[in-house]
């Protein structure tokens, strides 16, 4: 079994590698023209949300999969079509996707003013159709698992189903359990979910062939949601002590007294806390996927420096992807267990009991 | 750009992250961890009851040791009186049948002798008849003239008389 997951990584890996090259074969056809690639637009390009699929371009043929476009318009109602309709001209249904400006890359529409503005926007782009898709294969798996249980509940498992019970229970039993305490039971199936969300969009994103591939959680829109659930959990669940500390800590009194400035400063570190769960997964991300496709870059920006210091940086650039790879997937499964343990360790600070009074006496 | 969250992904965020935790919280993890927990606990409670099994099991062990050996004392002892009562059933059997052997011989010897007595009783009659009937035979032989009548009973008369007087 075990060598069947490492051929598994090495594939994973092999997959990654290549695909980044495909993903970068577009921008150097795009390049040629131009003389120059900018790096940069290049990689944000990447990195941010869009209305097709890119997969590759053959020759003039982009090879891209459109994705449903869903607009509200506070002029003109609903609006459905396919991102397609953009192929032809840049105007469709009185839509366009701004070319640069404030909503560069996104659908705007020209109000009476003559300016631009910003529809109401629930299209399925590129990071929503991974979302749904990560959700659907995450629910899929773990019911497949759960389901395995109903026949015959005291056999052991092995294959697939006995992995996912292996990682189950060693993030509940070594982040869920010690971090949030006593208790920790209600809690297990959020944070569980937590982790396999996040663990599943993180695994996707490295994937640059079609399902996968998606920037997901390095959008700050992801990654605000899991923080806001997770700051609602730690606030709602949070005990009589914890709210004591936070308004009425002990420290002198004239440092909560006339000018509550103890208080104001545990307040805010009750936001800080959140923001920073969801700055530190979003960054990751973000980084991982821009070395990533910086690397691959260096294979297209060195063409001009002739072919010997081209094809030492092209086998430079293989080198640092397969070890930028590998270390992707390490991050991928760090960062998710850095935001369980985190949410974790915040529930049972917040759950925290009484034990001042005892020191004191 | 990339800081602004984006109203349509925060929606459809919303919304999928929402339905994941609503179904893995109900149908996902809470069963995967309540079975993966009532095995543990029936694998420990297994493994409790195998180990009191094998105390249980050592006790009877001994036990039955204790038994087998009891038997075994039991058996020599049975064997030792079983060995006992048959030699002294046969030293009885062989002091009775000297007895009684010697009770028959006694009583044949008895037998023999009143046999005995018996046969000389009818040797000694056959015989006083054989004389008588030799004697008469005698006597008619011997009186066979008158003479020799008249001296027999002159003398048989003489010796009765001789008798009375």
């Amino acid at each position: 079994m075990s060598r069947l997951y490492k051929i598994l990584v090495i594939v994973v890996l092999l997959i990654s590698t290549m695909g980044a090259r495909v993903n970068a074969n577009e921008p150097v056809e795009k390049a040629e023209p131009k003389e120059e690639l900018n790096v940069r637009e290049f990689i944000l390009e990447h990195i941010s949300d869009s209305y097709v699929w890119h997969i590759t371009k053959i020759g003039e043929n982009e090879i891209a999969i459109p994705l449903p476009v869903i607009l509200y318009s506070s002029t003109t109602g609903w609006h459905v079509f396919m991102a397609s309709a953009f192929h032809q001209s840049n105007q469709y249904e009185g839509f366009s996707i701004a070319e640069e400006g404030k909503y560069k890359g996104k659908i705007v529409e020209i109000d009476s003013n003559g300016a631009e503005v910003r529809p109401f926007d629930i299209s399925i782009t590129k990071n929503v159709f991974s979302l749904l898709f990560s959700s659907i294969l995450l629910i899929s798996v773990i019911l497949i698992v759960a389901r395995s249980y109903k026949k015959d509940p005291l056999q052991s498992r092995g294959g697939f189903i006995g992995f996912m019970e292996m990682f189950i229970m060693n993030i509940n039993d070594d982040v869920i359990k010690p971090c949030v305490g006593k208790d920790y039971k209600p809690y297990a199936p959020y944070l569980l979910t937590l982790f396999f969300f996040v663990f599943t969009n993180n695994v996707l994103g490295l994937i640059p062939i079609f399902p996968g591939g998606a920037n997901v959680t390095g959008n700050i829109a992801i990654t605000f949601v899991l923080a806001i659930v997770t700051f609602l959990i730690v606030n709602i669940s949070g005990s009589k002590e914890y709210w004591r500390e936070i308004l009425w800590p002990d420290v002198p009194l004239w440092l909560k007294a006339p000018i509550p400035l103890m208080p104001l400063i545990e307040l805010v570190g009750v936001f800080t806390k959140p923001f920073a769960l969801m700055i530190r997964l979003f960054a990751n991300m973000l980084a991982g996927h821009s070395i990533v496709l910086g690397l691959t870059c260096l294979v297209f920006v060195t063409v001009k420096m002739g072919p010997a210091m081209n094809t030492s940086m092209t086998v430079l650039s293989f080198v640092f992807s397969v070890f930028i790879g590998f270390v992707e997937i390490l991050v991928a499964y760090i960062q998710a267990y850095i935001f369980t343990m985190l949410s974790a360790v915040f529930i049972g600070l917040a759950r925290v009991e009484p034990h001042h009074k005892k020191e004191k006496v | 750009m990339l800081l602004i969250p984006e109203s349509g992904l925060l929606f459809w965020m919303l919304l999928s992250f929402g339905a994941v935790v609503f179904i893995l919280t109900k149908f996902g993890f809470p069963i995967i961890i309540k079975m993966v927990e009532s095995r543990k606990t029936y694998i420990d409670e297994s493994l409790l009851i195998a180990k009191q099994a094998y105390v249980e099991m050592d006790k009877v062990k001994a036990a039955g040791e204790v038994i087998v050996d009891n038997a075994r004392r039991e058996q020599v002892k049975i064997l030792n009186e079983a060995t006992q009562t048959r030699d002294l059933l046969i030293n009885d059997a062989k002091e009775k049948a000297i007895l009684e052997g010697q009770k028959l011989i006694e009583e044949a010897r008895r037998q023999i002798l009143l046999e005995k007595q018996d046969a000389i009783r009818d040797i000694r009659r056959q015989v006083a008849e054989l004389s008588v009937d030799i004697a008469e035979k005698v006597l008619r032989g011997k009186l066979e003239n008158k003479d020799e009548q008249e001296k027999m009973i002159n003398r048989l008369l003489d010796e009765i008389n001789i008798s009375k007087s």
